[in-house]
């Protein structure tokens, strides 16, 4: 059923059709109104057999989830940036566990500064957890990849995050097609957990593993991810035929067969770009861009097999792993292992700075001519940046930095620009 | 603010168009000024970035006027629809009407009427009505029923009220407008 809503609305609906049993969660802009809206529905009883448990913080969201999921019930939960690091530890024990939790992730950056808006430093905080992360470029395609999730996770025993960016999708109304119970039950059938906390049937859980056999617990997970990357694919294949619609994946192309020049990006300014790129096209530019959809596992193959014949390959990254530039640039280069051609990472939209087409063309131009720099940041302001710096090396009491620029700036409520 | 956008994209919806509506919270406290946008297209709508050159501007708090720099992005012969009890001369906006941005612009007393008919200092509904009378880029019928979708029965039908009064009075300022534009 199409339906004009917003994308966190959208998301509680798609869990509510995955008849989850057990759902915790602690509240975080901007993953609240996904929570909320699933407590409205077992509150109305519009969503029957779900046990919806209040805790008191992340680390008890993630751990009450790891014990109803280790009891063999389906189970969820989402957070958002600080939330997502306080419940780290949890987050390393879900996958070591092997338990099929699906999160939504509100994609949101991390402070200090603290900054409620939209980047991915809190899920690549994550990435190598040992969970599967997939990012929704849309709405639709958020709704869509949290069915695909609990599938996935539940045939694999192995927890998946679905990303989906903060505020541009979760606070975004939009159109979605909302498919029903019955095609929802026909595509994901009842959890048969791999592991049960069973008192007829007695096992423990959670042994202290030494160093004769972590090596080979670890590499099953590893192996798991592998296997993934062949599950992935067919289950987006399978969702294809039943609901119509190309969601989730690997990766997903766009005009990119004869692209010298080829944007890889994660998430929702896959649209922003797409756009881009028709502007470019239509004058005659040969450019085209790649959306990864599956971070976890990393699909190095056919990332190969889409950017081997471009002559320069652009990543578009909003994270920054300080002190080296971009993370998914190391996993793009990775793919690209032996091919000659020109890598660039541009670091974008961090903390929830707008990234706009004006903006990515001449980006995309200064790469056309390669006159990008290894690392870029997108409309890093010089002037803010040598003016602090200046300031550092004049006076050593220079004071915080962050409240240094918001006064330089004059700044008294943060703007989108 | 953020309510009427999503109310304006559904409106939109309903009519069977695309449309994306999103906030953009400036800051965290109370009062502080608050930015919303609706794109509205007869495709899909891949762009995500802010809305920088708006075709139509609704300001629902008169005092920014002299804050930010509000008509920004907009085009010549752009519409703006403003919250005040003033006329556009009153405001000392009527060279923006008659001047070279030529900017389609009316004022609605969209708080009075949202305080006449909700009770509450609500003006989005009013100045919805008052965007479908002007821009008639979506049908009022299509606006009421968005209203109608968005809040529980009672509520719906005040705001909806009020918002048919709106198009009303922004019919005849329209009207107005347009003898003396002949």
């Amino acid at each position: 059923m199409l339906k004009q809503t917003e994308g966190s609305h959208a998301v509680a609906e798609a869990i509510a059709l995955c008849r989850p049993q057990v759902i915790c969660a602690y509240p975080i802009t901007p993953q609240t109104h996904i929570v909320e809206g699933l407590g409205e529905m077992v509150k109305a009883g519009e969503l029957q057999g779900c046990e919806f448990i209040n805790v008191e913080s992340e680390f008890a969201a993630l751990s009450v989830a790891i014990g109803a999921s280790a009891a063999g019930v389906r189970t969820y939960t989402a957070t958002a940036s600080q939330g997502l690091l306080f419940m780290a530890e949890a987050v390393y024990n879900a996958a070591g566990l092997g338990l099929p939790i699906v999160m939504t992730i509100g994609n949101r950056a991390i402070g200090a500064p603290i900054n409620i808006w939209n980047d991915h430093s809190d899920s690549m905080s994550m990435r190598d957890a040992g969970w599967i992360q997939l990012y929704a470029e849309t709405n639709q395609e958020a709704l869509d990849l949290h069915i695909q999730a609990f599938r996935l996770a539940e045939e694999l025993s192995c927890p998946v995050m679905v990303c989906m960016d903060g505020f541009i999708l979760t606070h975004a109304y939009d159109r979605v097609d909302v498919p029903n119970q019955q095609e929802v039950d026909a595509y994901l059938p009842r959890y048969e957990p791999r592991q049960i906390l069973d008192p007829a049937d007695p096992v423990s859980i959670g042994a202290m593993v030494g160093p004769e056999a972590f090596m080979e617990v670890r590499y099953l997970s590893h192996h798991k991810q592998l296997r993934a990357l062949t599950l992935i694919p067919h289950l987006a294949a399978e969702f294809q035929k039943r609901f119509g619609r190309n969601s989730g994946g690997l990766i997903r192309t766009y005009r990119s067969e004869d692209a010298e020049t080829i944007v890889v990006a994660l998430g929702s300014v896959n649209g922003t770009i797409q756009e881009v790129v028709d502007e470019m096209r239509n004058d005659g530019v040969r450019i085209g861009s790649v959306s990864i959809c599956s971070f976890r596992p990393f699909p190095l193959a056919p990332l190969r097999e889409a950017l081997c014949n471009a002559k320069r390959v652009v990543v578009l990254e909003k994270c920054l792993a300080v002190g080296l530039g971009g993370i998914v640039s190391d996993g793009v280069r990775k793919s690209l292992s032996g091919i000659a051609l020109n890598g660039y990472t541009v670091i974008a939209g961090l903390g929830g700075r707008a990234i706009t087409r004006g903006s990515l063309r001449r980006l995309f131009e200064d790469a056309e001519r390669d006159e990008l720099e290894q690392v870029t940041f997108l409309d890093l302001n010089a002037d803010v940046i040598s003016a602090q710096l200046e300031r550092e090396s004049a006076s050593r009491r220079t004071g915080p930095t962050a409240e240094a620029i918001l006064r330089r700036i004059g700044t008294v409520a943060s703007s989108i620009g | 603010m953020v309510s009427g956008a999503e109310i304006l994209s559904v409106a939109a919806f309903l009519e069977g168009r695309y449309a994306q509506a999103f906030p953009s919270f400036g800051s965290e406290r109370m009062g502080a000024p608050v930015m919303a946008f609706c794109r509205i297209d007869d495709k899909e709508i891949r762009l995500r970035e802010p809305v920088l050159a708006p075709d139509a501007l609704i300001i629902q708090d008169q005092t920014l006027l002299h804050q930010v720099d509000l008509f920004g992005g907009l085009p010549t012969r752009g519409f703006v629809i403003l919250n005040s009890v003033k006329t556009l001369d009153e405001l000392g906006l009527g060279g923006f009407a008659r001047g070279v941005q030529h900017y389609r612009m009316c004022t609605l007393p969209a708080t009075e009427l949202a305080l006449k008919h909700v009770g509450r200092a609500v003006p989005n509904a009013a100045l919805l009505g008052g965007f479908a009378a002007i821009t008639g880029v979506v049908k009022l019928e299509s606006v009421l029923a968005a209203i109608g979708e968005k809040f529980p029965k009672p509520i719906a039908d005040k705001n909806i009220a009020a918002a048919s009064e709106a198009f009303d009075l922004a019919r005849k300022t329209l009207e107005v407008a347009d003898v003396e534009a002949d």
